[in-house]
Parts: structure tokens; C-alpha cells; sequence
């Protein structure tokens, strides 16, 4: 320690460090990401301006912007506004999901978070490790196991007769809403619980004390200095889960596989495999990337705001 | 609720040795609120049973997955048609799901790195811009990501046939981001003292770097090795997407293909795949966390409190 400051001292401008280190230290992250990140939005673009090959039924994408043809982002409107729209019930099912979901996660997430970083007290430690736990759990496997669960001969319809709250067996993994919503919470609820737990627990407690200390019952603290300062991290909570929730296509493959409850996800994740409908699945993940840009650009910066470049 | 705070706040110095401390500690249990620490309970019920009910049902004998017929390993190795060891499938996707993880780790790592310290000192716009593309690649949601690169490799870059090497070069892409967020957040507690002080008394900038400005990062880099490790043995979209045929699917591939449409006959043997992967990763992570434990011990005691650590992230 007395080295650095003698040191530090005696720095000279010569001793810099030559300019060409730090750039070329960059680089390979940086071309790897502008190769693999950066240059399929501009494929996309590509693709999406481009046109079809009737032969082969593949996209032929056209590489000079001043050249892009709109036929597949006509097609793509057509489908969601047209007279024979069929695409809007996707998007609106979709969104549905997306907000019911992610606000039984936050009203799951909220509680749960608040009593580890507040009341957990000396088991604080276990609870944090069965709280993070899940995430070492891979999404097929939770999946797999509500499936498990959820067959016509699982444990929850045995459960259910033995109740007498149902006769028959319910078929729950074809095409339920409910049951979709409930494989995105149970999926996503995790990182919504790290996230307010992050930040429930770098609330100042010296703030609720004084609160109380100024005669604020339990839940007025709450309702005044706990939850307006949580602000900030439940959006961020939501944000968290409804990005991905939005892109998602296997839970639903998993727990309902039927079209009743197709979400965006799909269409554009078939459409990779489908001949043909490369051009519309190139427009479908820009058109769902403009939607999701904002948010995204608003975490990243908020989240180096807030906790100094550090990013869950 | 007062005498309960006053209670709890002067127990941590009381409550040390023998039967007072167990009085304390129950009136502490008494007076806390209880509804909150059901729903907890509830909630972590909720969360880890099922996963502990398919962990169970991959030991069943018979070939249900609801009901118990005693215990087998008939699903990891017994069963010559359908166990995980004997299916070609099943044994080829923890192959694959094995080499993947490490093949991403040996080259995402070091890159990111490199960058984060590129980053980190190289102060200029540029260095934000670069920063800045780095962060949206680790929010940006995966599926967008792995259509991105799926229509990259299919009409531009199209020497690069879908499969291993697609699925490789995804991932590393993806996951860059763990090392050079975790290791950009350490550099910045750091500072850059040590390494000015290693070059004054005579070290090149090279050799700053690597004897003195590493080893201060290992901890960090080791918790990458760890999350990337791990992240990349549960990952599921990419490798999805960029697979081409039954040899390049993972394991978290087959369960989702062969799951899918409501469960095959052979169930109990998609559990056991899962609990592997399960395993895989659980141990992954606890044996990283301990030696990461032992490797920042210094530090955790002069910060004192608990921390999540960067072992927290998807």
C-alpha cells in the first residue's frame, strides 16, 4: 500500500501505457459481437426488404438499403390489420400473458422479497440459497416437471378427485390460457425475486427508523418509505421477466402445444422452419426488437446508474 | 411489534451460548410476523417442489411419472432401450451438452476479459460505445438474438452450416457479457494504482498487466468461469434455433422436443436427462461457489455483511 502511494507520486506521463494496448485488448469481444450482434439486425433488414424466391421458397435478401422492397412488411401488416388478419389475436394474446404474468410475478415476488431482505434475519443465508436455487434448475427441466405434474394421470388431477373439487381428470396441457400463465410465472418469478431483493436490501434501514421513530406505523412506513422507494426496482422487476416472457415460445410448447394459445414466439420460431416464411419471421423479430428497444436502452442505463455498472 | 424489534435488535449480542440463547430465540420467533413468513414458506414450497417430485419420479421402477413403484436406476442405466446411458439420444445430448459448455467457456472468458480491461481503460467514446453494445447484448431477449444469428448463417455467412460450430459461435456471443460485466465491476473497484505502481518500479505494460492486474481479478474470473459454465448447460434458445440435427441437440433440446407433446412412453428416462443436467449444473455452481468463498475470504470479512456475490445471475 505505501508502494502505491510513493508511486503514484512520482507518475510521470511517460509512463503511459502505449496507445495501441487497451483498443486492441477490445477487439476480439468487439468484433465478435459486431459479427454475431450487430450484423444479423442488418441481415434481418436485409431479408426483410428483400425479396422471395418462388423456386426454392427462400428469402433472397437484397443488401443495398436503397434498394429494399416493403412486400413482406405489407405482407406482415396485411396480417395483422388486413381484412383477413390473423397474426392480431397472436400479438394481443401475447401481450395478455406477458401482463398478467408479470404482475402475479411481481405480487408473488414483492412479499417474498421484502421478508428476506427485511425479516429473514440470521437465516437470511438459507433463504437466499433456496431462493436462488431455481436458477440453477435448468427452464426445461422446471417445465418438464410441471408437466410431470400437470398429465392427465399427474399428481394435481389425483389430487383434485381426492378433493372432490372436480370428477373427471382435466386435460390441463391442451391449450389452457391458465396453464400457460402459470409455466411463465412459475418460470420467470426468480429473477423477478433477485431483482427486488437486490434492491429492497440497499434500502437505507436508518430511513424506515426514522419513520417510525416520527410515528409511522408499520404499514404507513411501508406505504410512504419502502414501497416509493422501491420504485425504480419493480419496474425494473417487471422489465426483467416481461423482455424474454415476450420472446418466449417453449413454455407454451411445453405446457399447451395447441394454437389457442400461440404466442408471438412461435409464430416467429416456426417460421424459421417453415419454408417460405423466412421474410415474415425476419419482419416479426424486428418488429418485436423496435417494440423492446426503449425498455431495454432504459435498464441498461438505469441499472449502471444505479448501482455502478452493476447489472443483474 | 415494538418489544419485538427491541427484542430482535439486542439479540445478536445476547444470543450466543447455551439455553438463553434458545429462549431469545423463540420469544424472536413468536413475536415476528407470521402470515408474511407462511406466504414465504408457500411460496418456496411452490417453487422447489415440483423440481424435487421429477427428481424423484427418475428413480421410479415403473414407467410412471405420478405413480411410485420403488426405487431403480432403471431410467439412468438399467433400461436397455430407453435409459440415459443406453438411449443414443439421451447419451449423445450430455455429450454435447458437455462439450458445448466447455468449448464457450475456454474462448468466452478470456475474451471478455480482455475487453472488460480494454474497456475499462481505454478512456474514450469509443470505449462507452463498445460498452454500451455489450450491455444490450446481455438484456437483449434471447430469441431475438438467435433468429438474428440463424438468419445470419443461413444467407450471409453460409460457410458456417447450423450445428456445433453455429451453436459455438452463438454462445460465445452470448455470453461474453458475464465475464465482462463481473470483471468491468471489479476493475472499477480496483482502480488503476496497482498497476501504475508496477509500471514505475519497472514492469512493461504487458507484464503489468499479467503479474500484477490479473491476479487482483481472478476471483472475478473465476466467478465467470462458473456462471458461463453453468449458464451454458441450462441454455436453451440458441442452441434451439442454430441446431441442425438429432447430433447437435443438448440436453435441454431433447427434453424440450421430446417432452413437448405431452410425454413419450419412455418419461421417467427425460426425468433422469433432466436430473443430470440438474446435477451438472448444482454441482457446477457449488463447487464454484466454495472455492470462490475461499478466494475473496479477506475481502468478504473486511466488507462483513452477506452478498449475493455475482453467483446470482440466470
Amino acid at each position: 500500500m505505501y508502494a502505491t502511494e510513493a508511486a503514484r507520486s512520482q507518475a510521470r506521463p511517460g509512463t503511459r501505457h502505449p496507445r495501441w494496448l487497451w483498443p486492441s485488448l477490445t477487439m476480439p469481444g468487439a468484433l465478435w459481437l459486431t459479427i454475431l450482434f450487430l450484423l444479423p439486425f442488418y441481415v434481418a433488414l436485409a431479408i426483410a426488404g428483400g425479396t422471395f424466391n418462388p423456386l426454392f421458397l427462400n428469402p433472397v435478401p437484397i443488401w443495398n438499403p436503397l434498394n429494399w422492397r416493403s412486400g413482406y412488411l405489407r405482407q406482415v401488416y396485411s396480417e395483422l390489420f388486413g381484412a383477413h388478419a390473423y397474426l392480431d389475436a397472436t400479438v394481443l394474446r401475447t401481450l395478455l400473458f406477458v401482463v398478467i404474468a408479470s404482475a402475479i410475478c411481481l405480487l408473488i415476488g414483492y412479499p417474498v422479497a421484502y421478508f428476506v431482505a427485511r425479516q429473514a434475519g440470521r437465516r437470511k443465508g438459507l433463504y437466499l440459497v433456496a431462493l436462488v436455487a431455481p436458477f440453477w434448475v435448468s427452464y426445461m427441466m422446471r417445465m418438464l416437471a410441471w408437466q410431470n405434474l400437470l398429465q392427465g394421470n399427474g399428481l394435481i388431477n389425483h389430487a383434485l378427485i381426492v378433493a372432490h373439487l372436480i370428477t373427471e381428470p382435466v386435460n390441463w396441457l391442451s391449450g389452457m390460457p391458465a396453464t400457460v400463465v402459470l409455466g411463465l410465472v412459475y418460470g420467470y418469478v426468480p429473477y423477478v425475486i433477485i431483482v427486488l431483493y437486490a434492491g429492497l436490501d440497499r434500502i437505507d434501514p436508518s430511513l424506515l427508523e426514522a419513520a417510525r421513530d416520527l410515528g409511522l406505523g408499520r404499514a404507513r412506513t411501508f406505504l410512504h418509505v419502502t414501497l416509493p422507494l422501491s420504485r425504480q426496482v419493480i419496474y425494473a422487476g417487471a422489465l426483467i421477466t416481461a423482455l424474454p416472457m415476450a420472446g418466449d415460445f417453449y413454455t407454451n410448447t411445453m405446457l399447451s402445444g395447441v394454437p389457442t394459445t400461440t404466442m408471438i414466439g412461435n409464430v416467429i420460431s416456426n417460421s424459421l422452419s417453415t419454408p417460405g416464411q423466412g421474410g415474415e419471421g425476419a419482419v416479426l423479430v424486428l418488429f418485436l426488437l423496435v417494440l423492446m428497444l426503449a425498455p431495454m436502452i432504459w435498464y441498461v442505463r438505469s441499472s449502471s446508474r444505479t448501482a455502478g455498472g452493476e447489472l443483474l | 411489534m415494538t418489544g419485538g424489534t427491541l427484542v430482535t435488535s439486542a439479540a445478536p449480542d445476547i444470543a450466543r451460548p447455551g439455553v438463553r440463547a434458545g429462549r431469545i430465540r423463540r420469544i424472536r420467533r413468536i413475536r415476528r410476523p407470521s402470515v408474511l413468513r407462511g406466504f414465504v414458506w408457500l411460496y418456496l414450497l411452490w417453487s422447489l417442489a415440483p423440481v424435487a417430485l421429477a427428481i424423484l419420479f427418475s428413480f421410479n421402477s415403473g414407467s410412471s411419472v405420478s405413480e411410485w413403484q420403488g426405487f431403480s436406476l432403471r431410467w439412468y442405466v438399467g433400461d436397455p432401450y430407453y435409459s440415459v446411458l443406453h438411449d443414443p439420444a439421451l447419451h449423445e445430448a450430455v455429450i454435447q451438452t458437455l462439450r458445448l459448455a466447455v468449448l464457450t467457456t475456454v474462448v468466452a472468458v478470456p475474451i471478455g476479459v480482455l475487453f472488460a480491461i480494454g474497456v475499462n481503460r481505454w478512456r474514450s467514446r469509443q470505449a462507452s460505445a463498445w460498452t454500451f453494445v455489450m450491455l444490450l447484448a446481455f438484456v437483449m431477449p434471447e430469441l431475438i438474438f438467435g433468429v438474428g444469428i440463424f438468419l445470419l448463417l443461413t444467407n450471409l455467412l453460409t460457410f458456417v452450416r447450423l450445428g456445433t460450430t453455429a451453436q459455438f459461435l452463438a454462445l460465445v456471443a452470448w455470453n461474453i457479457s458475464w465475464p465482462a460485466i463481473i470483471v468491468r465491476a471489479r476493475l472499477q473497484s480496483i482502480g488503476d494504482d496497482y498497476e501504475e505502481a508496477a509500471r514505475d518500479l519497472g514492469a512493461s505494460s504487458i507484464g503489468a498487466i499479467r503479474r500484477v492486474l490479473l491476479p487482483m481479478l481472478f476471483p472475478a474470473v473465476f466467478a465467470s468461469v462458473v456462471l458461463v459454465f453453468a449458464g451454458v448447460i441450462d441454455d436453451f434458445v440458441l442452441v434451439d434455433l442454430l441446431s441442425s440435427n438429432a447430433q447437435s441437440q443438448p440436453m435441454s433440446v431433447i427434453i424440450y422436443t421430446l417432452g413437448a407433446h405431452g410425454g413419450s412412453a419412455a418419461a421417467p428416462a427425460l426425468n433422469a436427462l433432466a436430473t443430470v443436467m440438474f446435477v451438472m449444473s448444482i454441482v457446477t455452481v457449488a463447487v464454484g461457489w466454495a472455492i470462490y468463498r475461499r478466494l475473496t475470504r479477506g475481502e468478504q470479512r473486511r466488507s462483513g455483511g452477506l452478498s449475493l456475490g455475482p453467483l446470482t445471475g440466470p
